[in-house]
């Protein structure tokens, strides 16, 4: 029950939009089979932790994955929704 | 003496090379993977009665059948089957490491676990219990500091003593969930019935594993077509009842199954906190400061390679210089002359003139080397990502780029570094147009002879430019057509800096300068061979030669050889650029080595000395060519055709001479077109 209401308050989210500094959590990555596989081999898979270091605006992305600091392009950022 | 064969596998970045540098000492062998670019690594070692034969695997985040490397290093562990399988994991980072443990671990080979960097993880607060790990995952683990040489005893005891053991069933093993295991079981049984060849290779499970995960380098391994309905209907019912593909959920089992195996044996004791890579990370990567920190170190790489590797250089012209000389004076008169010419201008001129960028090499990728182990290479294309992304290529890409501008061939060499064909290759095809140290000299001949002093430096500037924006379009053109294809996703690991350790330093330096050399002795000696042959004959016959001078004589004799029969013939192709049989000549020689265009010309205009500062020659120039044709031979020769040693390199960089004729006659005929409009509407101008 309180996980419905925890949804309903804070609704899912592009990565793209997060802030940085932000944590989240992800939902679901809609990418193709290639990219989703290469996302999870380096922990990016669903509720997985994210620490969002930078939003590079317009550039690449920076977050924190199981303690490894990772680069994403926005392209990928846009396909990986978080809460 | 007992041999074995050990294969090390390992992340990106967790000190994978340095294990295997602490192993095996230089006493290692760098070649290609067949028919790839993968540099594969072996060296090797004795440890008590053992002798063991290292392989180095290329670094993976898992072995799936999306990437070259990836492929390479699991074609390896399941067709070679080495006796051992060393996985290099970095123990500050160790749940995302341990995902490509667990898919070796099903591959069922004997492995051992090196806890690779383990003073950094204590130093983080961590602490393992690694009996318990090692039980849990039914293999030994031994902590290793890699560049510090810690724990070579150790892991090469547990290396030996795997080898030696009896072969056990693993207990535990990831498990995928109700479901999944219901279907992987039934595939399974269906494998048994058919296809018995591939199941005894690779193994039952691993084969309904990697099926199930519609992995095609294995699906196109199976014959069967009942095996290949069981793994369709199965893949359509997890879909449904997962409501994702199997082969993520298969991801987050694995990633359970390890956060399982690490609750109970890692206490950290800190939090992550802010770090100095951090605090290193905020500079360098910050959006403002991030770019003219780059252009900096790359402006110090640059001046290392070019102007500290000047001297050696000139040491080593010199030295050829010299030997030369010693032919020239020790050679028996009057006998075997051409042989005398073939080992001086031939052999000694070609080959020589490449060995003479070794220390510029040498110092480059020591350059190299240290940014890639420090870890600021990762940065680089990080900050560069937002403008090459423009031009449809990576931010690394810019690396071999800027090198190009001293030289093609350590340029091409660079592109080992993006790990994307298509980038690759696309950046390997317009390197060439980064003009190069070779072919200042052609400038630094015909812009004093052409044009006002004031008018000099603009003139370079403007030539510089020219290529870079060729260069770019090119690269724009060709990502667009021949390399259409997305870009590849960026996604990238920013790796914690490291102090560099000399030795990892020097032995990177030294592989990469070796194949270099062998380059210089194999192919490159061959061509320069074939042209000196084209240069010299056929020769004239004596009448023709009577009352001619020396100076003459060597002009009538280009005149009559292959290379100037071809610079006539081509004549009327060349004269809607402005250019003559002579420049032709000249440009064909040139193929050689760019640097030969000057002397070629010296030859053809009977100047005694020719070289790029000889006022005799630019006068002759002056007289016989206008400032536009002046200004075309230099576009020309930007342009056009790279040297024998670029086309060469290409070649052995790409695998293929397809590219390397690509190369070779796209920019050929780029240049062409270029400067047909360039003269043709500057003819009507001026």
């Amino acid at each position: 029950m309180s996980e419905a209401v925890k949804v309903q308050e804070k609704p899912p989210q592009l990565l793209s939009t997060a802030k940085a500094g932000q944590t989240v959590r992800v939902v679901r990555i809609d990418a193709g089979r290639g990219l989703n596989s290469r996302l999870a081999s380096m922990g990016l898979v669903a509720n997985a932790e994210l620490k969002v270091v930078s939003n590079g605006h317009p550039g690449p992305f920076v977050l924190i994955v199981k303690d490894a600091k990772v680069v994403l392009g926005r392209g990928v950022a846009q396909k990986i929704l978080v809460k | 003496m007992k041999s074995i064969t050990v294969a090390l596998a390992g992340n990106p970045n967790s000190g994978k090379t340095s294990v295997f540098n602490m192993l095996t000492g230089a006493r290692q062998h760098v070649g290609n993977y067949p028919g790839v670019t993968v540099e594969k690594k072996e060296g090797q070692c004795t440890h008590r009665d053992w002798r063991i034969t290292f392989v180095d695997l290329p670094g993976t985040y898992s072995l799936t059948a999306y990437s070259t490397e990836e492929l390479i290093a699991r074609n390896y562990i399941q067709e070679d089957r080495p006796d051992v399988v060393v996985d290099v994991v970095d123990a500050s980072n160790l749940e995302r490491n341990l995902y490509l443990a667990t898919q070796i671990m099903e591959m069922d080979v004997p492995m051992v676990l090196a806890f690779n960097m383990s003073d950094l993880a204590k130093r983080r607060g961590l602490e393992f219990d690694l009996a318990q790990l090692s039980q849990l995952l039914e293999m030994p683990i031994v902590p290793t500091v890699g560049n510090k040489g810690q724990g070579r005893t150790e892991l090469l005891d547990a290396i030996v003593e795997t080898a030696g053991a009896e072969r056990k069933e693993r207990t535990h093993r990831v498990t995928y969930g109700g479901e999944i295991e219901d279907e992987l079981l039934r595939i399974e049984e269906t494998l048994g019935k058919a296809d018995g060849g591939v199941v005894a290779r690779y193994g039952r499970r691993w084969l309904a594993i990697k099926l199930l995960e519609q992995d095609e380098d294995v699906t196109s391994k199976i014959r069967s077509g009942e095996v290949l309905k069981t793994v369709g209907q199965s893949v359509e019912h997890l879909r449904d009842i997962l409501g994702d593909e199997p082969e993520i959920v298969m991801a987050d089992r694995r990633y359970g199954f390890i956060s399982g195996a690490c609750q109970e044996t890692i206490q950290s004791s800190v939090e992550r906190r802010h770090d100095v890579s951090d605090t290193i990370d905020a500079v360098v990567t910050n959006r403002i400061l991030g770019l003219p920190i780059f252009l900096l170190l790359m402006y110090v790489v640059f001046f290392l390679t070019f102007k500290v590797g000047s001297y050696p250089m000139e040491w080593l012209e010199t030295f050829f210089g010299m030997l030369a000389d010693g032919i020239v004076r020790h050679w028996p008169q009057g006998r075997a002359e051409w042989l005398q010419s073939l080992l001086v201008d031939g052999v000694i001129g070609g080959v020589g003139g490449v060995l003479v960028f070794l220390p510029n090499i040498l110092l480059l990728f020591m350059a190299i080397a240290l940014l890639e182990d420090s870890g600021y290479m990762a940065r680089a294309a990080f900050v560069m990502d937002r403008i090459m992304h423009k031009i449809g290529l990576h931010g690394k890409s810019f690396i071999p780029m800027l090198i190009g501008f001293g030289c093609s061939v350590p340029a091409i060499m660079a592109t080992r570094i993006l790990e994307n064909r298509r980038s690759r290759l696309t950046t390997i095809m317009v390197i060439p147009l980064m003009s190069c140290g070779a072919r200042l000299t052609i400038y630094a001949l015909f812009i004093p002879a052409f044009f006002p002093r004031h008018w000099q430096g603009p003139m370079l500037w403007l030539i510089y430019l020219i290529g870079i924006v060729l260069g770019i379009v090119a690269a724009k053109v060709l990502r667009l057509t021949v390399f259409r294809g997305e870009t590849t996703p960026f996604v990238m690991e920013l790796p914690p800096y490291r102090m560099p350790t000399s030795k990892g330093v020097l032995v990177h330096t030294w592989q990469r300068g070796w194949l270099y050399i062998r380059k210089a002795g194999t192919v490159i000696l061959a061509l320069s061979i074939v042209l000196w042959f084209a240069m010299n004959f056929p020769k004239p016959p004596a009448d023709r030669l009577s009352g001619l001078d020396a100076q003459e004589a060597r002009q009538e004799g280009l005149r009559y050889s292959t290379v100037g029969r071809v610079g006539l013939a081509v004549e009327p192709v060349l004269q809607p650029l402005g250019f003559d049989w002579k420049i032709g000549t000249a440009l064909i020689g040139s193929v050689a080595a760019k640097e030969l265009f000057v002397s070629q010309l010296g030859i053809i205009y009977s100047v005694a000395s020719a070289d790029e500062d000889s006022p005799s020659l630019r006068e002759q120039l002056r007289a016989n060519y206008t400032p536009l044709v002046g200004f075309c031979v230099m576009l020309f020769c930007l342009i056009s055709a790279p040297c024998v040693a670029t086309v060469a390199m290409t070649r052995q960089e790409t695998q293929s001479w397809h590219w390397a004729l690509f190369q070779f006659f796209g920019l050929t005929a780029l240049a062409y077109t270029v400067t047909l409009v360039v003269y043709q509407v500057g003819r009507f101008w001026l």
